[in-house]
């Protein structure tokens, strides 16, 4: 059955406030969520208090200076700083996005960070991704072909071509399946938004042999059925990209080769 | 705690090579419902606080009669499929079927109610 309560050791307790930077005029509050696994005691919401003055303008460059200045034990994934790498996905004033490409200005009042939620965490804002990542390579991710591998190059045109965009540019952040619903209840079976865009870019792929193994793989209730089309994943991907549109076209095909 | 591979936890018991019919079946059903339920809710609201007498006369005809009959049937065929994707969705382990069942069993009861009730009416 779901669960709509957090279990007793999961339920966020108040944290630290930590003491206001010394001199500063423009001072922002940040809210962020802490749990150490080594300490035995329940998840907590400490309060930092950062100057904006010598801060860059991002939620990261806020983390980073936290992390430098404030408090060392701040454990937060990131990268590249710049929406590549979608090291820094977190939970961000209630939108799954990534921390190096969300302005400050998008906040209004407190800066409330979490991890992703409904995912185990394995430190403060790290969320474990094992199953998420198997979950993306069970849809093979990759171009599978029976024909013998051509001298030069597998060609495809520039119109074929076209129809990777919007799906080649996810970066496996997590924010999209994260925010689903479905794949809170169900993310066991359910692949999530973002294995199944992976999924249909491969299956859109015109140089791609294993269409009809990719959609047979996919048929099922749990791993494409339970996406009722609820449209988080579209709204929450820091990338603009439309995982929800990609799974309705693998519907399509499904019918289409049914009906 | 098992020591399955992230991989074998992932692919789980593979696919079940089934949900579109559900998907299909739907689909029809709820187009079939566009037209049914306009149609019903203006073939039984003239008779909405009429005498019996009137509303038995009215359900011998044959049109509104199998209009109600049809969004019976239909209607309550979408609702087993809709429900069980909800049970679904929300409930697991045993409880999802038994739940599943009940509201099978529940979908073909309300069937069958619904339509004595207007056969008893209509003849």
């Amino acid at each position: 059955m779901v669960q709509l309560t957090l279990p007793k050791n999961s339920r966020i307790t108040t944290g630290k406030t930590w003491p206001k930077p010394e001199g500063a005029k423009n001072v922002r509050k940040f809210q962020i969520y802490r749990w150490n696994p080594d300490d035995g005691k329940n998840p907590c919401v400490d309060t930092y208090f950062v100057d904006l003055d010598t801060c860059g303008p991002m939620i990261l460059d806020a983390l980073i200076k936290i992390k430098n200045e404030i408090d060392p034990t701040l454990t937060f994934r990131r990268s590249c700083r710049e929406g590549i790498c979608g090291s820094c996905a977190m939970n961000i004033d209630g939108i799954n996005t990534l921390a190096c490409i969300y302005g400050m200005d998008e906040v209004k009042g407190d800066v409330k960070i979490y991890p992703l939620p409904h995912m185990p965490v394995v430190k403060d804002l790290i969320p474990d991704l094992t199953h998420f990542y198997a979950q993306h390579a069970s849809i093979m991710p990759w171009l599978e072909t029976k024909t013998n591998t051509p001298a030069k190059e597998w060609k495809q045109s520039v119109e074929d071509r076209e129809k990777l965009d919007g799906l080649y540019e996810c970066v496996m952040c997590a924010c999209c399946s994260t925010s689903c619903p479905s794949y809170w209840w169900n993310g066991d079976r359910y692949l999530g938004p973002a294995a199944l865009l992976h999924a249909y870019r491969w299956i859109i792929d015109s140089r791609d042999e294993a269409t009809g193994e990719r959609l047979d793989e996919l048929e099922d209730p749990f791993k494409l059925y339970r996406c009722h089309t609820i449209m988080n994943c579209a709204k929450t991907c820091p990338k603009g990209l439309n995982p929800a549109k990609a799974i309705g076209s693998i519907k399509k095909m499904m019918v289409e080769r049914h009906v | 705690m098992a020591y399955l591979t992230d991989r074998k936890r992932a692919r789980g018991m593979g696919a079940a090579k089934t949900g579109t019919e559900h998907l299909w079946s739907m689909t029809v059903s709820s187009v079939a419902l566009l037209i049914l339920i306009p149609l019903f809710v203006f073939t039984v609201g003239p008779m909405i606080g009429a005498p019996y007498e009137e509303v038995a006369a009215y359900y011998a005809r044959p049109f509104p009669a199998i209009i109600a009959g049809l969004t019976i049937v239909v209607s309550f065929l979408h609702f087993k499929g809709g429900v069980q994707v909800l049970i679904e969705d929300y409930v697991h382990g045993m409880a999802r079927k038994v739940w599943i069942i009940a509201m099978i069993c529940l979908s073909y009861a309300a069937i069958g109610t619904g339509l004595f009730a207007l056969v008893r009416l209509a003849l």
